[in-house]
């Protein structure tokens, strides 16, 4: 078994500006037993995602002209409750809408994310963890897609991949993910108050940094794909 | 012969509506089923509301307790919403725990009376520290023909609306809570959000308030929950089909009127209900 490690050194974030995005490390199949895995850190917020399939299925939940897709979120502490039960619906969705899930019919993919750190952005890093495992694990895709969480600070200003001390202070959060071809939205989740034109510039300062994250995903893969030929 | 057909090849099937602009039940893709609103159709409970969309219909009551408020928010009441999917509703919903359907949609409520503020929990505080009201929102669906999103907050907020509280006062001697049943107060409102939910299939028509069967074949839905100063508060979209800034636009262009209209008909029925 070989990690493959990746750092987004482009992205990191100074002082001055507020509109990049924290420094993105990603490892890749540090796990052993799953099919794939992943660990994606924006920040300090940390988030550990497995994959597992395409396998047998529960008779029950079988679909038999698609895969069924089943991500279980695990939060860092106490048992998952309602709050976590939207997530993993959301986590679902956005992975459904990427996975050629038709290319394995009667199967299932599970899909496992640990959060091991939350500090902020916390949705994001567990899309592009579930993304990035998906990679790794050679599930059939038909693009990427990578997440991008924005929050908006009660003065007007945005503040990209927010840690958790601007997300309490912001007066909205939004995240974003986006597919990796055209560049539209897959997934939008917010919370707090904010005016459509807020959103419309939220929307356009996450899609252009979502491309970043895409082309960082990309170099990761390459940089694997090089070192196992 | 077209039953038939809708049965073999239902996707076919809508896909031939959607060509014509028009859906199988008549509507145009912008359309809206007709709404209807019953306000204190609970006589037991504190506020309440049975609303229709269409065929979906949800039933909201509010019941309000007296309680200990946390230590760490002493000045801040509860709103607990629950909504329940029951065998009743739907051959999907099977008795015993709550469905997903049911957790999720339950949460969105939660979020959407947190994001919006349409009640401000300081305003449930009887004595700082003390005592507090905790408002228990049950939303019940009867009938589910798609959209419950949108039903449960048109049935949330009137039913909000409908709230008349006995005014409580402490007895300094025992310090047990008095309430004057005589003396009610309505609850102070701060917003009123509305959702609207859209649907997209094949990838590329998008129509409103989707039904049961439009919702099991849309590729993507996307919910949009806004308040009466023209903010949104809620934009939900779970996956599904990717859309564009523009598309997204035109969604919260139309979820604005649409809300507006809702608001219309929420005063006119709260101002028609004697009290």
């Amino acid at each position: 078994m070989q990690r493959y490690y990746s750092v987004g050194s482009n992205m990191a974030a100074t002082d001055e500006t507020s509109a990049l995005l924290r420094s993105f490390e990603c490892e890749q199949n540090l796990l052993s037993r799953p099919d794939g895995s992943a660990n994606v850190r924006q920040g300090d917020t940390s988030v550990l995602a497995a994959v597992y399939g395409p396998g047998e299925v529960k008779m029950s939940e079988e679909i038999i002209d698609k895969a069924t897709l089943k991500v279980i979120f695990k939060p860092k502490i106490g048992l998952p409750g309602c709050a976590e039960k939207l997530q993993e619906r959301l986590l679902r969705n956005t992975c459904e809408s990427v996975v050629l899930a038709v290319l394995h019919p009667r199967s299932g993919v599970n899909i496992v994310l640990q959060v091991i750190q939350d500090s902020g952005s916390l949705l994001s890093c567990c899309i592009n963890a579930a993304c990035m495992a998906l990679v790794d694990s050679a599930v059939p895709m038909k693009c990427l897609v990578s997440a991008v969480t924005c929050a908006v600070m009660e003065e007007g200003r945005i503040v990209l991949d927010p840690d958790s001390k601007q997300e309490k202070e912001s007066s909205a959060v939004l995240t974003f993910a986006f597919d990796s071809r055209e560049n539209n939205v897959v997934t939008c989740s917010t919370k707090g108050c904010y005016t459509p034109e807020k959103y419309q510039e939220c929307l356009s300062a996450c899609g252009a940094a979502s491309r970043n994250i895409s082309s960082f995903f990309r170099q990761a893969v390459e940089r694997r794909m090089s070192k196992e030929l | 012969m077209a039953a038939d057909f809708k049965t073999a090849q239902p996707v076919e099937y809508y896909r031939r509506f959607l060509k014509e602009d028009v859906r199988p039940d008549g509507r145009e893709l912008g359309e809206i089923r007709h709404t209807t609103l019953n306000i204190g159709s609970i006589t037991t409970a504190e506020g309440s509301a049975l609303v229709k969309l269409g065929n979906t219909t949800v039933i909201c009551g509010i019941k309000a307790e007296l309680c200990n408020p946390t230590a760490e928010e002493p000045k801040k009441g509860f709103v607990v919403p629950n909504v329940d999917l029951p065998p009743l509703c739907s051959p999907r919903f099977r008795p015993g725990p709550p469905s997903e359907q049911a957790q999720v949609v339950s949460q969105l409520m939660a979020d959407i009376i947190e994001n919006s503020g349409v009640v401000a929990l300081e305003d449930l505080c009887i004595v700082e520290g003390k005592l507090c009201w905790v408002l228990y929102c049950d939303m019940m669906c009867l009938d589910y023909d798609g959209n419950v999103v949108d039903t449960c907050v048109i049935s949330l907020l009137a039913a909000l609306k409908n709230v008349l509280l006995p005014e409580v006062t402490v007895n300094e001697e025992t310090g047990s809570p008095v309430t004057d049943v005589e003396k009610k107060l309505p609850l102070n409102i701060r917003k009123c959000p509305v959702a609207t939910t859209f649907g997209v299939f094949d990838d590329h028509y998008l129509f409103t308030d989707p039904t049961n069967e439009e919702e099991c074949l849309a590729t993507g839905v996307l919910t949009v929950v806004t308040t009466e100063d023209n903010k949104i508060c809620c934009m939900h979209k779970p996956g599904g089909t990717a859309l564009s800034e523009s598309r997204l636009q035109d969604c919260i262009n139309r979820a604005l009127t649409r809300a507006e209209e809702v608001r219309k008909l929420i005063d006119e029925t709260i101002n028609s209900v004697e009290r």
